[in-house]
């Protein structure tokens, strides 16, 4: 169950031909594998391709009439490892990742799928998380299609090419025995086009009459003499195969002027960028007229030589236009065109920044430097082009940088992993500050403000196994996070098995909030949800304790501070040796919160007796040094100024969103801050005890008050 | 030449229309998006959104991105997929630092830009984690807007979509309809709202509110809560405070309204006596004040005591609390902020963590110290008395436990607390007598670090040691000219961060001056 719900989209899935599909790129890459006649789809979820996990994984009856079998895959190595029902059967399937953090884990499995190669279509389709909104680091996936020899699609980012290429990228792998790689960047994956559809397709060969007939071939298995025959079978059939295909279809597009002096090259995912910046120098309109011929490489991999040549040939020069280090392509075409010895001038990484995405300024700049040095002429009475220079320069605009704070992403409203944040920062307030290896999960925000906790992050999964060398005596402990989904991913083996075998002597903290939450909240094995599709509710602490760690302790209440406090000093002090594992679970309130709401609403609504908690802050007893800020970071924790002229500082102030966590009051009651929070429990429809209780005490209490204060001097109203 | 090679002109281009959305997570920005996008589609015109979520959906600040333009039969436009610095036509802020974001990004440009900003504030973590405050300043962002913009449309969305049971991306898109920018009729926004199917009516009733807003006023100062002076009656019903209102009128008119505050304050704190003892203290602090020539200078001095002094006076402990956690107005209050809506039953639980150090504190001054003079009888103590404590204030059980609490606030004055923060109060009055003797503005100043002193256990213990640490520059300070500016960054420094970092940097570098 993801966060949010794809009903609607699901519908995008049924659409037949003729049909206008609208929606994201990244659905209608799904639609697109439905319309290819995939057999299997699988992936491991992470931005930006989580939606095509979303939406198949709410798509039951589509994928049922189908006959198309879905599966959420434990790994991106599972996944690419699943493509191998293509290797001897004529079935098509289909896998997704985000990269280059995916094809890393992935890539043991890659290399042995494209040795072998494949009988049916095999496509992987990866996001490219590279630019901005980017969460991970800044790589080349491309450098995995040219060492294992994977065909790697990069196709403009429209809905009718991205489709497109689809299909065509099945019958490429089938037409060269070679699995294909889709990639899409992050913005081409969010964005909102249309195309026209076609049918659905029903696999033409089932995984059930693969398995019904099982096929078996020495020579597709990786191992000598085989492999060696794979490589020579690779360079002299399956790369010629595929350039054949890709030329007699017309996979690269050219566009703009039959000839010129000079030219650009470009890959596919990079087309819309480059035609912006051409158009602000006056070089194109907006609907894709060009006055510079373009040769758009959907096809990055491999390179079709004649069409390369063709279009170079009778140029001057011509400009490369690709994204990111190294500058693989610019350099293939430097060696095509020297080895032929055409002198065309290749242009590309000298005029264009090496790192970094392209986006239209920067585009702007090279290729004004680009024609500058080649075809002045066409620079011609340049436009004036959009500069905000001048506004940028004024001081009016220069203080801003002051006055707007940045905003990283951070912990949700009442999330769970905020109290297991707050608790480490008390526990170092006591035993000082320790290294702390982190993992890849919501629970990487910690090293933000206001808990500035990790130092490292090596991969998912990885956390406890980037502190692997901290195995030495020392004064302190080293402290390793670990979230449930890093856990199942990777880090049972490669962590905690690697802990309790090397009797590691550090404390792992295993952040437990029953989804992969960062990624959208898809279930996992130790989700609590009942998912009739998925085996859930599989105990981490039963697993961590079944690789052989003694030390283990459940809080199954992250909220409670002091104990997740008093855990950690006991696991940083106590005297037993081995890795100590401390498993701290609570729903994601995200993902509570989507599930609950309407379960609230509807009870209240219907006269239903249902308590709802919120958390306050009494105004006159905050004296606003905001120590609860700092131990907490809740967005609907925050502050505001009073009216009170005795007072300088904002006071602390919860908003209606708060979800009554209780985060902030264990907080305050742990860390000893302050008792201005109070818990209001709003009790609907009321029972008549609770009706009768309350007239009795509140008439008692109003007695006692009034005797309380008989004896004070009578002030006007609200003089505190 | 070839048409090529003479350079082909594309003119000016096609009508296009860039907008760009700046949202936090949870604001709806990709519900607008889509919004615009389905208006300008049931227009006959092609439209493209876009925009790098990630994990920005957790409660980080995003960017979507809208192009539109009209269909041509014979071509399909080309749509970029992230704005260009000085060619957005529309950028509408779902905040205000958001939109001081976008200009800071060069999104907003004189030339072409309409900027549609909420003027609301939500606070970033970096700013609410100050132990003073650290918000923006908002009159920077206002200023910087006015500039960049072309038109500028900027009131509270939030808050006008909240009064219409709506959320902030209904008013923003009825903003965006009101300027007219995108040349499409309301209708067709409002039909847009109504095929996304979900909150309809409240969606254009908040609409609709933006919508004529957006005409009427399109451009509203960033509200703020004024400080609320409340002059002193002339008559109350007892002779008592009549007495003191009298008293207050005998000042100088500048310090009169802080005064009336202050004692307010004392008067509730404590009791009618203790309000005339705030009067003889500032009073003395206001003929030092007229001695060096304060008349001349507003009486700044007397101002700057009549406040602070009453927050000293009046300072946080345990009784106090335990007065206004069950106080009769409180139970309404609570319910207005938890927002219980009528026939529900709010109860109220409160969080107490009482030490040793608090229980001293409130104990007779003699009995006080003899048990601080004992360590083994101090932590048997702690071990009894400190834990967390919950106390349900709205049962007759919690009621009479905080009212038993709170009845030794008016014993307060034989307590030890009470005499050690009288004695800080004298130490702290007469650095200032003597600053203001040294230079006028220091003695203001020097006044003013008394802000520094506030929270409670621990986080009070900081704070006075932050105070104590600025204390210690005062006599530094008072041969220089420039000692009040001084005194001035050491405080700011104080309240930036926790642990006093940056304070201990400036301590250093007045040392060396």
């Amino acid at each position: 169950m993801a966060e949010r719900s794809f009903a609607r989209e699901v519908q995008d899935l049924k659409l037949g031909a003729g049909e206008i599909f609208r929606g994201e790129g990244i659905l209608a890459i799904t639609k697109a594998l439905l319309q290819s006649g995939v057999a299997y789809v699988g992936g491991y979820q992470g931005s930006p391709i989580s939606h095509l996990m979303d939406v198949l994984a709410d798509a039951k009856d589509v994928l049922a009439e189908l006959g198309v079998h879905f599966e959420t895959s434990a790994s991106e190595a599972t996944a690419a490892a699943t493509l191998s029902a293509s290797v001897m059967y004529p079935v098509r399937g289909a896998v997704t990742w985000k990269s280059t953090a995916g094809t890393n884990v992935a890539a043991d499995a890659l290399s042995n799928l494209s040795s072998g190669g494949v009988t049916g279509g095999a496509m992987i389709i990866i996001g490219e998380d590279y630019g901005e909104g980017s969460s991970i680091m800044q790589e080349r996936s491309h450098a995995y299609a040219l060492k294992s020899q994977i065909w790697l699609l990069d196709p403009r980012p429209n809905l009718p090419s991205l489709v497109r290429m689809v299909e065509e990228g099945f019958e490429l792998s089938e037409a060269s025995n070679t699995p294909v790689m889709l990639e899409m960047r992050i913005r081409a994956c969010h964005v909102h086009g249309q195309f026209v559809c076609k049918d659905n397709q029903k696999p033409k060969h089932t995984l059930r009459e693969a398995l019904e007939n099982p096929v078996r071939d020495v020579n597709r298995i990786v191992l000598p003499p085989a492999s060696f025959l794979h490589e020579k079978d690779k360079l002299e059939r399956r790369l010629p195969a595929a350039v054949e295909f890709v030329k007699s279809r017309k996979l690269n597009e050219t566009f703009g002027p039959a000839t010129g002096d000079v030219g650009i090259v470009m890959l596919g995912g990079l087309y819309n960028t480059t035609m912006r910046a051409l158009q602000y120098l006056g070089l194109a309109d907006g609907y894709g007229e060009s006055a510079v011929p373009l040769y758009v490489l959907n096809v990055a991999y491999p390179l079709i030589e004649d069409e390369l040549i063709a279009f170079c040939r009778d140029k001057r020069a011509v400009l490369m236009v690709e994204e990111g280090a190294p500058d693989y392509i610019e350099r293939d075409l430097n060696t095509i065109l020297r080895r032929r010895d055409i002198q065309t001038k290749v242009s590309g990484k000298d005029v264009l920044p090496m790192g970094g995405e392209y986006t239209a300024p920067i585009l702007v700049k090279g290729v004004r430097e680009f024609l500058a040095a080649h075809a002045r002429e066409m620079l011609g009475n340049e436009p004036p082009r959009p500069d905000p220079a001048p506004v940028l320069a004024d001081p009016r605009v220069k203080a801003l940088a002051e006055a707007v704070p940045p905003r990283p992403p951070g912990f949700c409203i009442g999330c769970p992993e905020r109290p297991i944040f707050a608790a480490m920062k008390l526990v170092e307030q006591e035993l000082g500050p320790h290294h702390v290896s982190a993992d890849i999960g919501c629970h990487l925000f910690s090293i933000l403000p206001p808990f500035n906790i990790g130092a490292t992050t090596m991969g998912y999964g990885l956390g406890p196994a980037s502190a692997s060398a901290f195995n030495v005596p020392a004064s302190k402990r080293p402290i390793s996070v670990l979230g449930d989904g890093g856990f199942w991913h990777n880090g049972l083996a490669s962590s905690i098995a690697n802990a309790v075998f090397n009797k590691h002597d550090g404390v792992t903290l295993i952040v437990d909030n029953y989804y992969s939450a960062a990624t959208g909240g898809q279930d996992i094995p130790s989700s609590r949800a009942l998912n009739p599709r998925r085996k859930t509710n599989n105990s981490i602490v039963d697993a961590v304790r079944g690789v052989g760690a003694k030390w283990v302790r459940q809080i199954d209440r992250t909220y409670d501070v002091g104990k997740m406090r008093d855990t950690l000093r006991e696991a940083l002090t106590t005297e037993e040796a081995g890795p100590k594992i401390i498993v701290a679970s609570s729903e994601c309130m995200l993902n509570k919160q989507r599930r609950v709401r309407p379960l609230v609403s509807k009870a209240i609504k219907s006269g239903e007796r249902v308590v709802r908690e919120k958390f306050g802050v009494d105004e006159d007893i905050c004296t606003g040094d905001h120590a609860c800020i700092r131990l907490s970071g809740c967005p609907s924790l925050s502050t505001k100024q009073t009216d009170d002229p005795l007072r300088d500082d904002p006071v602390a102030v919860i908003d209606e969103n708060c979800v009554g966590c209780g985060n902030c009051g264990e907080v305050a009651e742990a860390a000893v801050l302050c008792p201005s929070f109070y818990r209001a429990e709003i009790v609907h429809n009321p029972t008549r005890l609770d009706r009768w209780l309350e007239r009795a005490r509140s008439a008692m209490i109003a007695w006692l008050e009034r005797r309380r204060t008989a004896k004070r001097p009578r002030l006007a109203e609200g003089t505190a | 030449m070839s048409e090529a090679a003479s350079g082909r002109s594309f003119g000016a281009g096609p009508p296009r229309i860039s907008i760009a959305i700046l949202a936090m997570g949870g604001q709806g920005g990709g519900v607008l998006a889509d919004w615009i996008v389905a208006a300008a589609e049931s227009q006959g015109w092609a439209a493209q959104s876009t925009s790098v979520p990630g994990v920005a959906q957790r409660t980080g600040a995003t960017i979507y991105y809208i192009e539109t333009a009209p269909k041509r039969s014979d071509a399909e436009p080309v749509f970029a997929l992230m704005p260009t610095p000085g060619d957005v036509d529309v950028v509408i802020a779902a905040e205000l630092m958001e939109a001081g974001r976008s200009v800071l990004r060069g999104l907003v440009t004189p030339d072409r830009t309409t900027l549609i900003a909420s003027t609301h504030r939500a606070l970033a973590v970096t700013e609410k984690q100050a132990p003073g405050d650290g918000a923006g300043d908002p009159d920077v962002v206002s200023v910087a807007t006015e500039f960049a913009a072309k038109r500028l449309v900027a009131f509270d969305m939030e808050r006008l979509a909240k009064s219409n049971g709506s959320v902030i991306s209904a008013a923003m898109l009825g903003a965006l309809a009101a300027t007219g920018d995108v040349p499409f009729p309301r209708a067709a926004f409002e039909e847009a709202i109504r095929a996304g199917g979900a909150g309809v009516d409240a969606s254009l009733k908040a609409f609709a509110a933006a919508f004529d807003e957006a005409n009427a006023n399109p451009v509203q100062p960033v509200r703020r809560p004024d400080k609320r002076f409340k002059a002193w009656p002339e008559f109350f019903r007892e002779a008592e405070l009549d007495r003191i209102g009298a008293r207050i009128r005998g000042f100088p008119a500048e310090a009169q309204p802080m005064l009336a505050a202050g004692a307010r304050k004392l008067v509730d704190y404590l009791d009618a006596a203790y309000a005339h003892e705030y009067l003889d203290r500032v009073g003395a602090l206001c003929e030092l004040d007229r001695a060096h020539g304060g008349a001349g200078r507003g009486f700044a001095f007397t101002v700057a005591a009549a406040k602070y002094v009453a927050g000293a006076m009046a300072y946080d402990d345990v009784p106090r609390v335990a007065d206004l956690k069950i106080r009769a107005s409180r139970q309404a209050r609570v319910r207005g902020e938890v927002g219980a809506s009528e026939g529900t039953i709010v109860a109220t639980t409160e969080y107490f963590h009482p030490r040793a150090e608090e229980l001293c504190g409130s104990l007779p001054k003699a009995w006080g110290e003899w048990i601080e003079a004992r360590p083994a009888v101090f932590r048997t103590l702690d071990k009894i008395v400190n834990r967390g404590r919950r106390i349900r204030s709205n049962t007759i059980a919690g009621y009479l436990m905080l009212a038993f609490v709170a009845q030794l606030g008016p014993r307060r004055r034989r307590s030890l607390r009470h005499a050690r923060e009288a004695a800080h109060r004298e130490a702290w009055l007469n650095v200032a007598a003597e600053a203001l003797a040294a230079r006028y503005e220091l003695g203001v100043e020097t006044l003013g670090c008394r802000r520094l002193v506030k929270g409670y256990s621990d986080t009070h213990a900081r704070g006075l040691s932050k105070f104590d640490r600025v204390m210690s520059a005062v006599p530094l300070l008072a041969a220089r000219e420039d000692g009040a500016a001084w005194l001035d960054r050491l405080k700011r420094a104080a309240l930036a961060d926790e642990t006093g970092a940056k304070l201990d940097g400036v301590l250093k570098t007045i040392a060396s001056l």
